[in-house]
């Protein structure tokens, strides 16, 4: 894969809390531009863990983590609002702002960025109403139903066009014929050349989608990119109809270390 | 509408933490006594002056009386002549029995037919403006004329009295300073309380990418319309206050108390002070988030 292509790069990352042990260890992986993973990975392997460093909030206790073929250690504080503007996160629980409705919540990301209000009001009414919230947009998030809710976190994470979506059990609280169509979502914005990661337990979906996946194991990634092609660990939750095999391969950085 | 146009959207719901509650009557309290402190700084300031510019540049020629009236009159005009002759006397002119009479009657009441009573003669001595006269020599000159005439130099206990009121002067600058750091050091810890309250929604707005003045922008703003609030409260508890000094003061008598009366300048000043606080408040709140968020990655 062409270097310049890597979107997100680990290399040895390690990240320990404080003076805790180390919840992630030797992690090394590369992402290509529109590349389509899971994360998956037992409650307290630590997937949350990684996308935070993904996303900004947390840095790496030692490894170098590149972004869009940066080493972000480099890249001044003051850059940092820039290079998260084109990373949408949904969040685990969402975390909608409780007292701005759907529609500002959702228009949150075109605002910090200066967007012009017209295009703020044009951007956002479109998108409210093609992931059927038309008729809420003045709804406070705590008036919407979960599955209600979980659209507007993803409206958006989106609605910025971000370069990496990453998305943290994104299906957590909804029923399956709910998940599949927020994947589908995904997929869509996968297709229009966007990066996508998400975290999930739910093994249906990634059965069903057949993306590669990334898997977490104690703080230590057992293997990554098991799309069809590179086969180089047996998982049977990756099916070979992944449709962007070769872009979304991660390079095959197996990460070194023993499972605890 | 209008308020989305005109005023500045909140994306952090600051109307509903302790730092809307209470910012506003914190700064009342403020201003109102910043006023107070202003207007002593202000009435005294004039005091002073007046004080300064109106007793000195004169001193008091006293001429204690003999037996005999013609004797008197003959001291008072050969005196007369040697204060009008040093040099820098600009006029000495004595004081009417009347006004004398005046001037002691606190002490000695009413007194009429006073002819029996032995009064000094005062004389009235003017300097020229900008010099100081040697007032030990002349006391000398004036006493060789006769013992019983002593020379009254005002600046030695109008000094003292300048300076008691300097020293007041100075206490209220310092009450307007410590009060100013008092709003500073309140607006620090309620814009401090407000950011641990919207800790989660701050963290959204950092982490889809808002800058950290985005973030302290609307605090600052907040900050300057709870201080523009609070300054105007403060202000218009102040007004009553201050009018009813001024209406007390007008009932005394106006020998030493100037003629003090509110300027254009005087009023914009204290126009301008709930403006200047909210500005410091926003600053503060400003400084405040932006040393706060530093910390974040």
């Amino acid at each position: 894969m062409d270097e310049t292509e890597s979107v997100i790069r680990f290399e040895n990352v390690g990240l320990r809390y404080g003076l805790g042990p180390e919840v992630l260890r030797d992690i090394s992986f590369e992402l290509g531009a529109g590349s389509f993973h899971f994360l998956v990975g037992e409650s307290g392997a630590g997937k949350s863990s990684l996308l935070k460093l993904m996303y900004l909030a947390l840095k790496p206790s030692r490894g170098l983590i590149s972004l869009f073929g940066r080493d972000i250690a480099t890249i001044p504080r003051a850059d940092f609002p820039a290079l998260r503007r084109r990373i949408g996160v949904v969040f685990q629980e969402f975390r909608l702002l409780e007292h701005l409705s759907t529609f500002d919540n959702v228009a949150l990301p075109l605002r910090v960025a200066g967007i012009r209000e017209a295009d703020v009001q044009t951007h956002v009414a479109e998108l409210l109403s093609w992931v059927g919230l038309k008729d809420h947009m003045k709804s406070r998030p705590p008036t919407l139903s979960g599955g209600q809710q979980q659209r507007v976190a993803i409206a958006r994470a989106v609605i910025a066009r971000p370069k990496i979506l990453l998305a943290d059990e994104p299906t957590g609280n909804v029923d399956e014929k709910m998940a599949l169509r927020l994947m589908h979502l995904f997929d869509e914005l996968n297709k229009l050349g966007t990066t996508v990661i998400i975290a999930t337990h739910n093994e249906h979906l990634v059965k069903n989608l057949g993306h590669p996946c990334l898997v977490l194991e104690a703080g230590n990634l057992v293997t990554t990119g098991a799309g069809s092609r590179n086969n180089s660990t047996p998982q049977n939750n990756s099916t070979p109809r992944n449709k962007s095999t070769s872009e979304a391969e991660t390079k095959g950085s197996r990460r070194s270390g023993t499972a605890a | 509408m209008l308020a989305r146009i005109l005023g500045r959207r909140a994306d952090l719901p600051l109307d509903s933490d302790s730092l809307g509650r209470y910012l506003p009557f914190l700064i009342a309290f403020m201003v109102y006594l910043a006023i107070l402190a202003l207007m002593g700084l202000v009435i005294l300031n004039a005091l002073t002056e007046k004080w300064d510019t109106g007793v000195a540049g004169t001193l008091s020629v006293q001429i204690a009386p003999t037996d005999t009236p013609s004797q008197d009159a003959v001291l008072l005009q050969s005196v007369l002549r040697t204060v009008r002759a040093t040099d820098g006397v600009a006029s000495a002119e004595p004081l009417s029995k009347g006004r004398i009479l005046a001037l002691l009657e606190p002490w000695l009441g009413a007194v009429s037919g006073s002819e029996e009573l032995p009064i000094p003669a005062l004389i009235d001595v003017k300097l020229k403006p900008g010099t100081q006269i040697d007032v030990a020599s002349l006391s000398e000159r004036v006493s060789a004329i006769s013992p019983g005439v002593s020379v009254d130099d005002h600046r030695v206990w109008l000094d003292q009295l300048v300076r008691l009121l300097q020293t007041i002067e100075g206490l209220a600058a310092l009450v307007l300073t410590l009060i100013t750091v008092a709003t500073v050091g309140t607006v620090v810890f309620t814009t401090r309380t407000s950011l641990a309250v919207h800790q989660g929604a701050i963290e959204v707005l950092h982490l889809i990418g808002a800058q950290d003045i985005y973030v302290a922008g609307q605090f600052a703003h907040r900050a300057l319309v709870l201080g523009l609030k609070g300054g105007v409260l403060g202000l218009l508890l102040a007004v009553p206050t201050l009018w009813g000094i001024g209406a007390l003061a007008e009932q005394m008598d106006a020998g030493l108390i100037p003629e003090f009366n509110m300027t254009i300048g005087h009023w914009s000043v204290l126009i301008c002070l709930p403006a200047v606080v909210a500005l410091i408040a926003m600053l503060t709140a400003r400084v405040t988030v932006m040393r706060s968020l530093g910390r974040m990655l």
